[in-house]
C-alpha cells in the first residue's frame, strides 16, 4: 500500500512523516513523531483523551486522519510547557491533585487551554459545558473544575 | 484506501466517477472516521473537499439569503452572529452535535448525508426550507432538504454527486426558528426526539410555519398538516393542542431502550409545543 508524506508542523516544530491513509492524527503522533501526551481512550470521539488543536481549532485527534494535517499547525500537551517551566494550568492541576491516574489529563489540559485562549473569563458552567466532550473516570471533575477556575482567575490578574 | 483532497467540486466529480469500490467524502469525518475504524465501512476511495476554495466559507447574498459551504463546522455557525441572529434554531441544532471537539469538524452537510434519522441539525434546515446545491456528473442542481433523506443512512443523491453548500432563504424580519431535542442526559447523546419549528407573523398572527420531527420515523420528516394549524392563529391553547395533535400522528418511530414507541410519540408533541413558542418569542421579541 502506498504511504502518504506529509508535512506539518507541531509544537511549532516543522514535522515531516509517512504515513497510511487509514492511520490518524492521534495514531502519526504517537506512533511517527513519538507524542505520547495525547491518549486513545475511545478512538470514537467520545472521550477526549486524544484532544488536540488543528489550526487553533479543539478536535479529537482520533477523528482526524494524519494525512489531513498537511500543510496545518498542530498543537499537543507536550507544547504547553516552555522547557522546564510549567504551564499555569499544569501547575495548578498538580497542586489541587485534579488528577489520578492521568489518562484524561492531557486532553483536559488542551481542551481547557483552548477554552481560555477564547474566553479568559468562564463561568463554571460554560468550563462543564465546553469539557462536555472529556471524559474522566477517576476524579469525578469536581477538582479540575477547580483547578481551572482558580487558573482562569490568576491567569486575569497577570495580565 | 486511496484519498485524495479534491482541488473544485468539479475535481471531486471527476475523482469519484475514475474510483473503483466504496467512495465516501470527507468533510469533517465525525460520522466517517468513527464508521471506518469500527469497520461499519471502509471505503477504497476517500476524497477530501475542505480544501477546495470557499468549501469554509459562510456567505450572506445580497438577497439576504445565505450560502454555507460544504465544509463550514458547527464551531464556525456559533461564531457567525448574524447568521445566528437569522436562523437561530439552525445554528442551535447544528450545536448540540457532539462536543466542542466534535463542534471543531462536523458540518451540516455530513449530517444531512450521513442519512440519520435522529440527525439534529436536519429538522432544523427543513424548517428553515434549505437547499442544497449538488454538483455532479451532469452538472450542477438544486435540491430541497427536504428531498435528500430517503430512509435509514440513506439519501437520493445520485452516484458521484457532492454537496457544495447548504443554502438557507433571506430571513424575514417577523420570523424566527427553534429547535429543540430530547435526550436522557445533558450533552452528548443521540436525539431520542427532535423537533424543529420556523414561524413568519404578521403582527401577533401566525402568516407562515414550517414544522419538522426527527427520530420518530425512518427520515427526518416534513409536518405540512402540523404547520396548517399554526396559520391564522396567535400560538394560543388550541393551536398548540392542533400542532401536538398533528405532529403526534406524523411519528412512525421505533421502539428501542431510549424510548418507547409511544413515548416518543408524546414527547414529540410536547417538544413541537415548546420549539413553536420559542420560535414565537424570538420572532415577537424583534418587533
Ligand atoms: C462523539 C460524537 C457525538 C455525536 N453527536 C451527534 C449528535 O448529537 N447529533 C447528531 O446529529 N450527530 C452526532 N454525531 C454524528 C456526526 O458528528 C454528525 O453527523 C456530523 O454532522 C457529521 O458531519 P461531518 O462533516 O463530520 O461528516 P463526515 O463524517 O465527513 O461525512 C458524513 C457523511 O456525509 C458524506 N459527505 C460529507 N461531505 C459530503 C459532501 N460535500 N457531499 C456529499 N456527501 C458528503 C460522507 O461521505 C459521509 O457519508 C456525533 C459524532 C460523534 C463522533
Ligand atoms: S480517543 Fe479520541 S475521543 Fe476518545
Ligand atoms: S484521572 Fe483517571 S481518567 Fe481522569
Amino acid at each position: 500500500m502506498s504511504k502518504i508524506h506529509v508535512s506539518t508542523t507541531v509544537n511549532g516544530d516543522e514535522v515531516e512523516f509517512l504515513c497510511d491513509p487509514r492511520e490518524t492524527l492521534l495514531d502519526c503522533l504517537r506512533d511517527k513523531l513519538n507524542l505520547t501526551g495525547a491518549k486513545e481512550g475511545c478512538g470514537t470521539g467520545d472521550c477526549g483523551a486524544c484532544s488536540v488543536t488543528l489550526d487553533d481549532r479543539l478536535v479529537c485527534s482520533c477523528l482526524v486522519l494524519g494525512a489531513e494535517a498537511e500543510g496545518k499547525t498542530v498543537s499537543t500537551v507536550e507544547g504547553m510547557a516552555e522547557g522546564e517551566s510549567l504551564h499555569p494550568l499544569q501547575q495548578k492541576f498538580i497542586e489541587y491533585a485534579a488528577l489520578q491516574c492521568g489518562i484524561c489529563t492531557p486532553g483536559i489540559l488542551v481542551a481547557t487551554k483552548a477554552l481560555l485562549d477564547k474566553n479568559p473569563d468562564p463561568t463554571e458552567s460554560e468550563v462543564r459545558y465546553w469539557l462536555a466532550g472529556n471524559l474522566c473516570r477517576c476524579t469525578g471533575y469536581d477538582k479540575i473544575i477547580r483547578a481551572i477556575m482558580d487558573t482562569a482567575a490568576d491567569l486575569r490578574e497577570a495580565s | 484506501m486511496q484519498y485524495h483532497t479534491a482541488t473544485s467540486y468539479e475535481n471531486a466529480v471527476e475523482l469519484a466517477e475514475a474510483a473503483q469500490g466504496t467512495i465516501r467524502f470527507l468533510a469533517g469525518g465525525t460520522d466517517v472516521l468513527v464508521q471506518l475504524r469500527a469497520e461499519i465501512v471502509t471505503p477504497d476511495v476517500l476524497i477530501d473537499i475542505k480544501q477546495i476554495p470557499g468549501a469554509a466559507d459562510i456567505q450572506c447574498l445580497a438577497d439576504g439569503s445565505w450560502q454555507i459551504g460544504a465544509a463550514v463546522s458547527g464551531a464556525q455557525l456559533d461564531e457567525h452572529g448574524t447568521l445566528k441572529a437569522n436562523w437561530p434554531g439552525v445554528v442551535e441544532a447544528m450545536n448540540l452535535i457532539g462536543s466542542t471537539q466534535v463542534q471543531g469538524r462536523a458540518t451540516l452537510t455530513g449530517n444531512l448525508c450521513n442519512g440519520s434519522p435522529a440527525a439534529d441539525s436536519v429538522p432544523a434546515m427543513l424548517a428553515a426550507n434549505a437547499s442544497v446545491t449538488i454538483i455532479g456528473p451532469d452538472g450542477q442542481r438544486q435540491v430541497p432538504v427536504k428531498d435528500i433523506p430517503s430512509g435509514p443512512g440513506k439519501t437520493t443523491l445520485k452516484s458521484g454527486e457532492v454537496i457544495a453548500s447548504v443554502n438557507l432563504p433571506a430571513q424575514s424580519a417577523s420570523g424566527a426558528d427553534a429547535y429543540l431535542r430530547f435526550i436522557p442526559r445533558t450533552e452528548m447523546d443521540i436525539a431520542v426526539v427532535g423537533c424543529a419549528v420556523s414561524l413568519e407573523l404578521d403582527g401577533p398572527k401566525i402568516a407562515k410555519a414550517r414544522v419538522a420531527i426527527g427520530a420518530v420515523a425512518p427520515t427526518v420528516r416534513l409536518v405540512e398538516s402540523a404547520a396548517e394549524g399554526l396559520i391564522g392563529s396567535t400560538l394560543d391553547d388550541a393551536a398548540l393542542a392542533a400542532l401536538a395533535s398533528a405532529v403526534r400522528d406524523a411519528c412512525d418511530p421505533i421502539n428501542d431502550k431510549r424510548g418507547t414507541i409511544e413515548y416518543r410519540t408524546h414527547v414529540a408533541g410536547v417538544l413541537a409545543q415548546r420549539a413553536a413558542k420559542i420560535a414565537y418569542q424570538r420572532a415577537r421579541s424583534k418587533s
